[in-house]
């Protein structure tokens, strides 16, 4: 089945394109990155339309899909949470963060495993991954909910309350 | 600067000395080409621009500026690398990809003061004849990249950025470039690649140096956020006057970024080599937390060994050779070094008392075997090895053979890999099992040795987990 | 420095100084000194990524004096001392320097080496009992001579997808693949043909093929060749016999006029495998498909093992007295004029040569060879689909091959030829002829490997051997002597073709004498001056320009282009 890309995203992604005069190829993150932000994760149509776009071979674009945590290959929720797990917030207590947003937003986290670190909210609301060092370290536990950041995050109820 | 006010409760430290952060916290400040225009903004690269190119270079030079990335290599040598004769394309990458996990002060400088790194960019690829230049931005940083894509919008607009700039002739674009996600992008080479669309595979050096063979495999200057800034600083105080801050060798201010467990951990600009560790913790973060005492500090970035609190550091040459305490440390690159560790990308990661080491080194390890690219066989297979050693030493699961077993590891990856990947994933283990080998023995059981040494040795391992 | 050549430079190799050109890669510079360097990545036709890091060795250069010092002492011999470095250097990718020093049986590099091995086979699956490459594994070779012997790794191996289907002929095992990336990079230089690539990271990484995409093209299985470890397997070849009961032949490919050189694997007359031998000037390292599997024929059904002679509406087994007597007979009435012989530019020259004696011998009024015209594919497949073109223009003396035929055809229908003798042709399937025209000759003979229509048609029917069964010469597009070695016997009471026009020649009154194709390659240096001076040693594996003839192999013309780029050793 082939991608709907909407023509103001496609204009959109042209545009990107032309930032790299040398090399389409150089594009590849940015059509990426604008695929998922209106898709909200990039399946396998998405890597064909980006090679495509791009003329490259589709498995050149899934090389690169595949190893950026960054761009998502399973759907996330209508919000994604994103959990700094690295040293700086866990010593400021990510991982005690990580579980109580799991518990307060009724996320599993049993499941996640390297091939498929995002877990979902039973509602689809929320989905949430760790993330490594996100660079807020004097201001841990940090996390990313969609591109909105949180420092210090103590009060997980008023985090989630933020989105409805 | 003494008209310069900081928002309330962020005022920076007596013991700073803010250049490149001077604008950040400050009050009435925002990222508007307006207000840094009338803060004196774009000065310097009109300056600049009217100077001869190579003199630019010439001032970096004399400034003495040492890369605030990491590695600390001098920039103007690293640009005088570009090939004589070259009739190539050059092109300028800003490394903003801050993911050295310790370091917060890009991010400080792209969401507070955006336009700074444009005309430090400006004058910089006026130098090197670069026009066309990418800034290289961590995805984790979404805001950051759009305030990045207006200031660079506005300075287009004001005539900083484009075609025939400032009546000189010289064309520059400069355009963001979202990563997604990888620590490895920050090493210049595997940018380079990612720039290009590839997996960031960081290339082998020779014959791959980015200054003759980069970005299309055309010559490339690829520098931090905050060495990019530093170089307007230098036109505007010319780089003899600059060099005379800090300490020689280790000349000009640095951002040091404090977190873990002090009272006040934060961003601190100080001139390099004029702060010690013990006023870092004392007197800028408020010391240590109630009733606890410092057990361990790494110094500059997850990736720079550890340092223990009780040991002592013979720093200096010759007459002035003499032996110190953790807290004497001035924070520079020479004496870091001197130290057996690094001050690496400033990042200051302080460990109290209540800190299990063995905690620690797994966390650090998850880290680094999630980020190994994978794709040079020491780092690749030795990184997760890693990880796995110390999962099961924080789970009860190893025996003291393991802890041998884990350094051996390291030392197999350290000095072997492409790209200094290798050594930031090792240098932590080496590091912490040669200082604190006891505590994580310690954590170890010894009547698992028998379980590992037997026939059933490999059923018993994978029974553990 | 001693007295080098300008573009020489002195390098010490394990403690022994020697020259090599300047831009020579370090680990080329050891192989010509005798010492091999182990490797996985590292492959002179393809770009060197150094990503195995087998390769680290021990490195040096003079020492630089420090600012007030003195420059260090030339010894004698002009060498300065060598300041050795902590850290190893790949000896793949970088090249040697003046007076540089390399130690590859230092305890540095040893060290490196077992500790590559030890982490290369921490994820290994270690299931070299059920392994295809087991035997020319580079893992099991290299463990044996570096390797630590024993096991530290407590942990659970890394899964991965095993048995993947990348394509029709080739089969992946992730859990056995090193990440050397040599496949992948065949695939984007070589083959023109980007679909395999690497998913996931760090030590997850999996090589892959796109979903619902094949590696396909006709060089697929050149990834097998060059996997160093038993990760890209052939479908063909798996679990069909351990390499090493196979004594191996190097010979050359008949499927066109490249004439690749080969390696063909053989047990007990039986040939299970055929792999590319390199040879720079023919085919580098590589081979098609098509051609590398096209031997299963050879052992198959439809084999002539016996000589037949017409008896009634059908074929009887005769023997090889009783067929050439018959063929004499029928002969004896007929004119040279009258007879027609349609050779094979799938003959050898020394096989032409005999032909050529025949036709002289009957004095044949027509002479011509079946033309395979087909296209090139723009990497090692000629146009030409023979193998010795070149070798029916020198020794038969046709200008255009092929261009007789009609002209025979007609003389057929027109009863002006009689007799037609066919050697090693299938007139019918590949030469246009049809049975009805052949069927009014007074006389029809054949000799083939495969029964097929043009032998049903024949009134003696003769077991020719084919190219794997016989030995000899050709010359190739580019006018190259190359040498074909027999691999192993043909079936029955097949002959080689040299021999079976020297029976001809011999039951129809002519000259004898003859034992070998060596012979005949002896008579072809003293007959044919192009041949002169050449012996069969001196041809040797690689083969020797024997003409000119302005064509090119665009494959080969491609890889000189990247040697003079620098991006591959060649």
């Amino acid at each position: 089945m082939a991608l709907e890309v909407p023509p103001e995203l496609e204009k959109e992604i042209d545009e990107r394109i032309t930032h790299y005069p040398v090399s389409k190829r150089s594009a590849v993150l940015p059509v990426l990155h604008a695929l998922q932000h209106h898709f909200r994760f990039i399946n396998e149509e998405s890597v064909e339309w980006a090679a495509a776009k791009l003329e490259l071979e589709p498995i050149k674009v899934l090389e690169v899909v595949s190893f950026y945590p960054g761009i998502r290959q399973k759907a996330p929720g209508k919000y994604h949470i994103r959990v700094c797990r690295t040293l700086s917030c866990a010593m400021a207590g990510s991982y005690e963060l990580m579980d109580s947003i799991c518990e307060k937003a009724g996320i599993d986290r049993s499941g996640v495993t390297h091939h498929d670190p995002i877990a979902l909210s039973e509602d689809g609301k929320f989905s949430i991954e760790f993330a490594e060092c996100l660079a807020s370290c004097g201001t841990g536990p940090v996390c990313l909910v969609e591109d909105d950041f949180h420092e210090a995050v103590t009060d997980v109820d008023a985090l989630l309350s933020q989105y409805k | 600067m003494s008209q310069v006010k900081y928002i309330a409760g962020k005022e920076p430290h007596a013991n700073e000395s803010r250049v490149v952060f001077k604008n950040v916290d400050r009050e009435g400040w925002d990222q508007s080409i307006e207000t840094y225009i009338k803060d004196g903004g774009y000065e310097q690269q009109k300056k600049a621009f009217k100077m001869e190119p190579g003199d630019i270079t010439e001032e970096v030079k004399k400034a003495g500026l040492r890369g605030r990335g990491g590695a600390g290599f001098p920039a103007g040598l690293k640009w005088s690398f570009l090939p004589p004769n070259n009739d190539k394309p050059v092109y300028l990458i800003c490394n903003a990809d801050e993911s050295e996990p310790g370091t917060f002060k890009d991010r400080y400088i792209i969401h507070q003061d955006p336009h700074q790194l444009i005309e430090g960019m400006a004058i910089s690829c006026f130098a090197v004849g670069a026009k066309l230049a990418y800034i290289y931005i961590r995805e984790e940083f979404p805001e950051g990249a759009q305030i990045l894509e207006t200031a660079i919008e506005e300075a287009h607009k004001k005539g900083f950025l484009g075609k025939d700039i400032l009546g000189t002739g010289f064309d520059l674009e400069i355009y963001v470039h979202r990563g997604a996600g990888a620590y490895i992008c920050g090493e210049e080479t595997g940018l380079i690649e990612s720039l290009e669309g590839k997996r960031p595979y960081p290339r082998i050096k020779p014959p791959y140096f980015p200054a003759a063979m980069g970005l299309y495999l055309c010559p490339t200057i690829v520098n931090n956020v905050e060495t990019l800034c530093h170089v307007k600083h230098i036109i505007g105080s010319g780089g003899e006057a600059w060099s005379k801050t800090g300490t020689p060798n280790n000349t000009g201010t640095r951002i040091l970024c404090v977190s873990g467990d002090v009272q006040k951990p934060g961003y601190f600009e100080v001139q390099v080599g004029k702060v010690t560790l013990g006023e870092l913790i004392n007197d800028m973060c408020g010391g240590l937390k109630e009733g606890r005492k410092l057990k361990a500090v790494i110094p500059g970035g997850s990736s720079a060994k550890v340092l223990r609190a009780d040991e002592t550091f013979k720093v200096g040459r010759g007459d002035d050779e003499k032996e110190i305490s953790i807290w004497d440390i001035p924070m520079d690159f020479d004496t870091l070094a001197a130290c057996g560790s690094m001050a690496g990308s400033g990042g200051v990661i302080i460990m109290d008392d209540s800190r299990s080491m063995s905690w620690v080194i797994n966390n650090l390890n998850n880290f680094y075997a999630h980020e190994s690219c994978g794709q040079c066989t020491p780092c690749r297979e030795g990184s997760l090895w890693m990880k796995k050693i110390t999962d099961r030493v924080v789970a009860g699961k190893a025996a003291p053979s393991d802890i041998d077993q884990l350094d051996a590891v390291a030392r197999n990856i350290d000095g072997r890999t492409i790209c200094a990947f290798g050594e930031a994933a090792s240098w932590p283990t080496e590091s912490f099992v040669d200082k604190f080998r006891d505590e994580l023995v310690a954590d170890t059981k010894p009547e698992l040795e028998e379980a590992f040494v037997n026939a059933e040795s490999l059923t018993a391992a994978a029974n553990l987990k | 420095m001693s007295d080098e050549k300008p573009d020489l430079v002195d390098v010490q190799i394990d403690g022994e100084w020697h020259q090599f050109p300047k831009g020579t890669r370090m680990i080329e510079a050891c192989r010509e000194a005798g010492v091999e360097v182990p490797h996985y990545c590292y492959h002179p036709k393809l770009s060197s990524p150094g990503n195995c890091r087998m390769c680290l060795v021990e490195m040096g250069m003079p020492p630089r004096p420090r600012p007030g010092d003195d420059p260090p002492e030339p010894d004698e011999d002009g060498h300065l001392p060598i300041s050795w470095m902590p850290r190893p250097v790949i000896a793949c990718a970088n090249t040697v320097a003046p007076n540089m020093g390399i130690k590859t049986d230092g305890e540095l590099t040893e060290t490196c080496r077992e500790g590559v091995m030890e982490l290369l086979l921490a994820n290994h699956p270690l299931d070299c009992p059920i392994c295809d490459q087991a035997g020319e594994c580079t893992l099991q070779e290299f463990s044996v001579e570096h390797g630590k012997g024993e096991s530290n790794f407590r942990e659970q191996k890394v899964k991965k997808p095993k048995n993947v289907d990348v394509g029709p002929r080739v089969r992946l095992d992730d859990e056995r693949c090193i990440m050397c990336s040599r496949c992948i990079r065949f695939t984007d230089e070589i083959a023109d043909d980007p679909v395999l690539g690497f998913t996931d990271r760090g030590s997850h990484t999996t090589l892959a093929v796109y979903p619902g995409k094949e590696l396909a093209n006709n060089y697929s299985l050149n990834t097998v060749d060059i996997c160093p470890v038993g990760a890209l397997t052939s479908n063909d070849f798996r679990f069909q016999m351990r390499v090493w009961f196979m004594k191996e032949v190097n010979t050359i490919d008949v499927n066109c006029a490249t004439g690749a050189n080969i390696t063909v694997y053989q047990r007990e007359g039986q040939i299970y495998r055929i792999t590319p031998r390199q040879n720079n000037d023919v085919n580098s390292d590589w081979m098609p498909d098509s051609h590398r599997l096209n031997f299963h024929w050879i052992h198959g059904d439809d084999r002539l093992t016996d000589p037949l002679v017409k008896d009634g509406d059908s074929h009887r087994i005769a023997t090889w007295q009783e067929a050439l007597a018959t063929t004499a007979d029928k002969l004896a009435g007929i004119e040279g004029s009258e007879m027609a012989v349609i050779a094979s530019a799938r003959m050898t020259n020394e096989e032409l040569l005999m032909v050529n004696r025949l036709v002289k011998h009957l004095d044949a009024g027509h002479v011509d060879t079946v033309p395979r015209d087909g296209e090139s594919d723009d990497y090692l497949i000629s146009a030409d689909h023979n193998p010795n073109t070149n070798g029916v223009k020198l020794l038969l003396g046709l200008d255009k091959p092929g261009s007789q035929l009609d002209a025979i055809k007609k003389g057929i229908n027109e009863g002006r030829i009689k007799a037609l003798l066919c050697l090693q042709e299938n007139l019918v399937e590949d030469g246009g002829f049809d049975a009805e025209t052949l069927g009014k000759l007074d006389f029809f003979l054949t000799s083939y490997p495969l029964a097929n229509p043009t032998a049903d048609a024949s009134d003696v029917v003769l077991p020719g051997a084919c190219w794997a069964e016989k030995t000899g010469t050709m010359v190739n597009v580019t006018g190259r002597l190359q040498r074909l070695n027999r691999v192993v016997d043909g079936p029955g009471q097949t002959l080689e073709p040299w021999e079976i026009v020297r029976d001809l020649i011999q039951a129809t009154g002519g000259g004898n004498g003859i034992y070998s194709a060596l012979d005949i390659f002896k008579q072809l240096t003293e007959e044919v001056s192009k041949f002169a001076d050449l012996t069969w040693g001196k041809i040797g594996d690689l083969g020797v320009p024997l003409i000119e003839t302005g064509e090119t192999i665009p494959l080969i013309e491609r890889e000189k282009e990247r040697i003079a780029q620098g991006i591959i050793v060649g």
